[in-house]
């Protein structure tokens, strides 16, 4: 497993620089623009709304699960279906003794690394602005982590599987950007209306977004945490385990 | 291993289930065989004909349906990581990395193996020789040949120094000139005394590499045997090519296929082999056929009597040409 990700690892060395300057571009252009332009009108209309801290405060931790979604995502389907085309990386590694759930698992374990080290340059950008500061710090890329792997592992599943790339093109359009925008990482969930508050917290986002919020500030309580950490963890498991039959269909057919 | 067989398949049988609009393909529909230590053993058969499915199980990458199967005595059901570990595999589209150099391919493929650093360095360097590649081992793969990329998967496929390996169509898409490297480099590994199995669908290759061969088609077992027991048993010593004038040629098709040549047209198989292109002749005597030819009329365009070939067999008993 571990000679997979440093495969995965050895290709990622030839491309590290960009992704570090989009690692810290992202949450220092959302920051500034969103968080201060937007945040001062915020700030000054309804200071009410937002668990009474800054705009700014109240936006970053939420961006940065959105962000460790869009990351795991992006790394977890392009590469995973193109590695288990014909001529894919996967279709060499099959025919070693690795077993299709090591190439799995290496995979994932690369795809984790990726989630954490471009959540950590959110982190830095959050606590240069005073955002976020010690032990919280490593709770929020704790958390925002968990968030990613509990959609790495279910859309590696179901992209090991995937013939064509206009398909997850179309899943990352209609699920992860609405999931992106309406999960409560710009907005306060509990300001909605009743029924859509509760189908909007049963999203996965939506749980990521307030266990990395609730850390960040300091308003969480033991019970919440345990219980949005456990939803990404039962996510995490429950794809990690289709993961493997899904691999094992399409490696090993 | 004492053990002379290293696959002992039996009624070996490969189905893919129905599914969302696609029926049920019975790749590979019960077929039995022996391969030996040291020997080249070529799968031949038109595209489709279950090949590369029954190299995939042999490879221990593909579950079998149903029947029996041993690769160097153990049961790739239980034991697939075992047997890929002592298996060289080169894949059809070769499979490799091609943003990462030529030496970093054959490191990663070397890693997956559990092997050592070093010994995966020392060994590269062998390879990288054998597949005459030195000069190009610090080079992205992206600027090899398709020849160079054939020769790189070889040497990868050795890096576990494997008891047996496993070629699916290895000259397939590549030029006169790097076929004939590669049939070189293949020379030296039988020389050296590994184990090959390739399929192929190109009759020069098989007849040329390969000790044994088996023709599948539609997933069964046509005949095997060596290429000398095959021509010897199922075509006669010589051929005569003969090409007709276009307005002429089906009804000297015809023609010939009830005559004396064409066995009166019955009988145990067609002495007349009708091509889209031409028509094949077989006879022990090539120029007396030719001589009956020319006799009975019309007078074909050009004729060609030659040497009987693995192509003729493969004709015979498939009834189709090898490029449909």
């Amino acid at each position: 497993m571990i000679h997979v990700f440093a495969y995965w690892f050895k290709r990622y060395r030839r491309t590290w620089r960009g992704t570090i300057v989009i690692a810290v571009a992202n949450p220092l252009l959302f920051l500034v623009g969103v968080g201060a332009g937007l945040g001062r009108l915020v700030d000054h209309h309804a200071p009410a709304q937002m668990a009474g801290v800054s705009y700014a405060a109240f936006l970053a931790p939420g961006l940065l699960a959105a962000a460790a979604m869009q990351t795991a995502f992006l790394e977890s389907s392009w590469q995973v279906a193109q590695a288990a085309a014909p001529s894919g990386a996967y279709r060499s590694t099959v025919a070693t003794p690795l077993r299709p759930e090591q190439v799995m698992a290496g995979h994932l374990l690369y795809v984790a690394f990726r989630v954490l080290t471009s959540s950590a340059a959110f982190v830095l950008v959050m606590a240069g602005f005073g955002l976020v500061s010690g032990v919280r710090a490593v709770a929020v890329l704790t958390a925002a982590t968990l968030t990613g792997l509990a959609f790495a592992a279910p859309t590696a599943a179901w992209s090991v599987g995937v013939r064509g790339e206009r398909q997850i093109d179309t899943a990352f359009r209609m699920l992860i950007m609405p999931l992106y925008m309406f999960s409560g990482t710009f907005f306060a969930v509990s300001q909605l209306p009743g029924p859509v508050r509760v189908l909007i917290e049963a999203l996965p986002l939506a749980q990521g977004v307030a266990l990395c919020r609730s850390l960040a500030l300091g308003t969480a309580g033991a019970p919440g945490i345990a219980a949005h950490a456990a939803y990404l963890c039962a996510l995490t498991v429950i794809g990690f385990a289709l993961a493997r039959a899904a691999y094992r269909r399409r490696l090993h057919a | 291993m004492s053990d002379p067989v290293v696959v002992r398949a039996a009624d070996l049988t490969k189905v893919y289930p129905a599914r969302g609009g696609v029926p049920e393909l019975r790749a590979v529909d019960g077929i039995g065989f022996e391969l030996r230590r040291r020997e080249t053993f070529g799968f031949l058969g038109p595209n489709g004909a279950g090949k590369s499915t029954t190299m995939r199980m042999i490879a221990a990458t593909s579950p079998r349906s149903g029947g029996t199967l041993r690769v160097l005595g153990m049961d790739p059901r239980t034991h697939g990581s075992a047997i890929r570990a002592r298996l060289g595999v080169v894949p059809q589209d070769d499979a490799l990395d091609r943003e990462l150099t030529v030496r970093e391919n054959l490191y990663i493929y070397g890693r997956y193996f559990g092997l050592k650093r070093d010994a995966i360095r020392k060994r590269s360097a062998e390879l990288l020789d054998f597949a005459q590649l030195s000069e190009k081992s610090d080079n992205p793969v992206e600027a090899l040949s398709g020849g160079m990329r054939r020769r790189l998967t070889i040497a990868r496929s050795l890096i576990n120094d494997p008891d047996m390996v496993l070629l699916d169509e290895p000259t397939t898409g590549l030029d006169p000139q790097a076929r004939h490297v590669l049939w070189d480099r293949l020379y030296r590994l039988k020389e050296d005394g590994v184990t090959l199995l390739l399929t192929t669908h190109y009759m020069d290759e098989a007849e040329q590499l390969c000790d044994r061969l088996m023709i599948i088609d539609h997933g069964r077992i046509v005949a095997q045997g060596s290429p000398r027991e095959l021509i010897a048993a199922h075509v006669t010593r010589e051929v005569l090519e003969v090409r007709f004038a276009l307005d002429v040629k089906e009804a000297a098709g015809v023609k010939l296929r009830s005559s004396e040549l064409g066995g009166g047209g019955s009988d145990a198989g067609p002495r007349v082999e009708l091509l889209p292109d031409r028509a094949l002749v077989y006879a022990d005597d090539g120029e007396s056929a030719l001589a009956a030819v020319h006799l009975m009329g019309p007078v074909p365009v050009t004729a060609l009597v030659r040497r009987a070939t693995l192509e003729d067999v493969f004709l015979k008993l498939t009834g189709r040409s090898l490029t449909d």
